[in-house]
């Protein structure tokens, strides 16, 4: 079995989950015969034909408004938005209605409509190709919000997305899309809304998500050969969160260092480190502490690389942590 | 000043029935008073909300007075495969598709968000930010057409939602789409305080033409005429020959909802000359003038509309507030271990409370 790119695997995904329902429909600017800006729709139109993958008009709430009307009429539509800082002029139609259907109709409609943003920096884009809006959403209730870091967790959890009776929002880490694996279509995946502990350690935890999760599992090998046995979790699902595998984790390791790309302030790590904090507090012999983007806008892409966390970021607040 | 010229009209103010060359309507005795019999019932319920939230009943209500006929002709023209999308004022259409009016009140007393499922009647559920419900009717439309349904969507909005992004995307979509919708706004004058004036420097139907589709302009309220050309749109939207911009050209002759002080911002005047055009006056004017009902009819339905003034009444007095865990009943399709410990935790505290809260 070759190994296989990230956005070849969601390709392959979105590809089985059109041949499993007729219903599925993907919508999108530019995903028809270019195949998407990032190839991840390649191929699909040419084999579904245009009712089924549709190159919508350059206006995003229109892409979403229209789905829901779809998702109304039966339709389970996957919308793509090009890149993370488009999602903007979609926000209202996403938070507004899309999250409310289900909840305003007293659960008599259901919006199964996945929405997949490629996320997160470090391809040297010009502004607004480079951001982490997930906490946005993961703020909003009724929806649900994904993210994946490798290509087989890509390929099983945007089928899982596409059958969820929930609104998804699923990013997909842009720097990571031609990162490869192994994948076994036929394995059994995790749910959907399900953590997974990518490395088991016992000194520290390092939480993480999409582009940064590669960034945690280097660090943790640097670590080892350093004598420090660092657990890695991939939270996956960013809402809702998987608490307890990272509850397990932080009262077996008590220090966790959560890392991601997007800024700090009211992002998951806040949140995560309040849950921990909640709910593990007498098990810590640490602040839970972050790495994350800086509360800045996204800067261009000649200061990204000291922006983004990296591998010595993360050490040193593991460092940091093993201090106290 | 936009003055309402170019308007098709079939029926004067006077109640006279007049010709026009490419719109006609062909009732029978009996549907002429069904008309009339649902504009009369739909004031009712519109005066009797009014009154409910004045006692402080309901929270806030939306009136529709003056705006039956535009929305009585346009929801008699639909289909039972047909859907509705309505903004927040559609009151009337919701009466035609045999939505019960206790449905719209609660949400306006404030026990639901909407409460009503959409797929029952082919009538959405109430939209309250503006505009946002023609996307969705572009979408379901979208789906029809897939579906190969010989069936319409019939996206209502209002002269304010026309600056909206959202409308001019629809407008967008549905132009290069071709799906069967027609959209109908019914232009009341006034988007709270802001006159038609600050939405549109043209007559909101000739939008349509820039967008690449045909626009019609009706007396909104001549529910014959709004029947008519909606008939027409919805068949040809149905036949796969695209959208229709509707623009029904009528007058809020209440206040935007009970919150609002319309004396703040519009003379008296304006409203005492709209009075005269108005929209069930001419169609009793007509029926009378025509012996196409008697004074028997004119009272029975009097005491129809009584019947459901207590109806309403009784049935606003009886509703109970929501249990507070069914808050987090439907926020996902199952409970996610979070909202279930919060619920867990929120009935724990709420039990601390058993006794005092009789």
């Amino acid at each position: 079995m070759p190994p296989i790119t990230l956005a070849k695997a969601i390709n392959q995904g979105l590809r089985k989950a059109m041949e499993a329902d007729e219903k599925v429909l993907i919508m999108g600017e530019d995903v028809g015969k270019l195949g998407g800006v990032f190839r991840v729709t390649d191929g699909l139109q040419k084999d579904f034909g245009e009712d089924r993958v549709i190159d919508t008009p350059l206006a995003e709430s229109g892409i979403i408004g229209t789905a829901i009307g779809l998702a109304l009429r039966g339709y389970r539509p996957v919308c793509e938005i090009q890149f993370d800082g488009f999602v903007y002029p979609a926000f209202d139609q996403i938070v507004s209605q899309l999250a409310k259907m289900h909840n305003r109709s007293a659960g008599s409609v259901a919006m199964p409509v996945t929405i997949r943003i490629p996320f997160g920096g470090g391809i040297g884009a010009v502004e607004h190709h480079s951001e982490s809006p997930e906490a946005y959403f993961c703020h909003t209730a009724g929806l649900k919000v994904v993210a994946c870091s490798n290509p087989v967790d890509a390929y099983f959890m945007i089928q899982q997305a596409i059958t969820s009776p929930d609104p998804v929002i699923f990013f997909e880490p842009k720097r990571r899309y031609w990162d490869k694996a192994e994948l076994d279509t036929t394995a059994t995946p995790l749910p959907l809304e399900s953590a997974k502990v990518l490395r088991t350690g016992t000194d520290a935890t390092l939480i993480s998500y999409g582009p940064t999760v590669p960034v945690c599992l280097a660090a943790a090998a640097a670590a080892e050969s350093e004598g420090r046995s660092l657990e890695v979790i991939d939270l996956r699902s960013l809402s809702p969160l998987d608490l307890p595998p990272l509850l397990a984790s932080a009262e077996k390791t008590g220090r966790v260092v959560v890392v991601h790309e997007a800024p700090s302030e009211c992002s998951l790590s806040s949140e995560i480190a309040a849950r921990i904090t909640e709910k593990a507090f007498f098990s810590l012999q640490a602040p839970v502490l972050r790495v994350t983007g800086f509360d800045t806008p996204y800067p261009p892409s000649r200061l990204e690389e000291d922006y983004l966390p990296d591998l010595d970021r993360v050490l040193d607040a593991v460092d940091r942590s093993m201090a106290y | 000043m936009d003055d309402g010229a170019e308007l098709v009209q079939l029926l004067t103010p006077e109640g006279e029935r007049v010709d026009h060359p490419v719109y006609s309507v062909d009732l029978t005795d009996a549907e002429y008073r069904s008309l009339y019999r649902d504009l009369v019932m739909s004031r009712r319920v519109d005066v009797e909300a009014t009154a409910l939230q004045r006692q402080g009943e309901l929270g806030i209500w939306a009136s529709l007075l003056g705006q039956e006929a535009a929305q009585v002709g346009a929801a008699r023209a639909m289909l039972p495969q047909d859907f509705a999308f309505p903004t927040y004022r559609e009151h009337a259409v919701a009466w035609c598709r045999n939505v019960d009016p206790l449905r719209l009140l609660a949400l306006f007393r404030g026990v639901n968000l909407g409460g009503w499922d959409p797929n029952e009647h082919n009538f959405n559920l109430y939209t309250i930010v503006i505009g946002s419900q023609t996307l969705h009717a572009t979408g379901y439309a979208m789906g029809m057409q897939r579906d190969g349904a010989d069936a319409a969507t019939l996206a209502f909005f209002g002269d304010g939602a026309s600056s909206q992004g959202d409308v001019n995307e629809a407008f967008v979509w549905a132009a290069v789409f071709n799906p069967p919708i027609v959209f109908f706004c019914q232009n009341n004058q006034w988007a709270i305080s802001e006159p038609l004036e600050r939405q549109s420097k043209q007559p909101l139907y000739k939008r349509a033409l820039g967008f690449g589709f045909p626009g019609v302009r009706v007396d909104g309220n001549d529910v014959l005429a709004c029947l008519a050309v909606t008939k027409a749109a919805l068949e040809n939207a149905r036949e796969g020959n695209g959208p229709t911009l509707i623009e029904a050209f009528t007058y809020r002759m209440g206040a935007h909802t009970t919150s609002d002080d319309p004396t703040r911002y519009r003379l008296s005047s304006e409203l005492e000359a709209w009075k005269l055009k108005d929209p069930i006056e001419r169609v009793r004017s007509f029926l009378f003038k025509n012996q196409l009902a008697d004074a028997a009819f004119f009272e029975q339905l009097e005491a129809e509309a009584d019947e459901l003034a207590t109806t309403i009444r009784d049935g606003v007095h009886e509703m109970v507030d929501p249990d507070p865990l069914s808050l987090f009943d439907t926020v996902y399709a199952e409970l996610t271990p979070l909202l279930t410990e919060q619920r867990d935790t929120f009935e724990r505290y709420l039990a601390g409370f058993a006794g005092e809260r009789a």
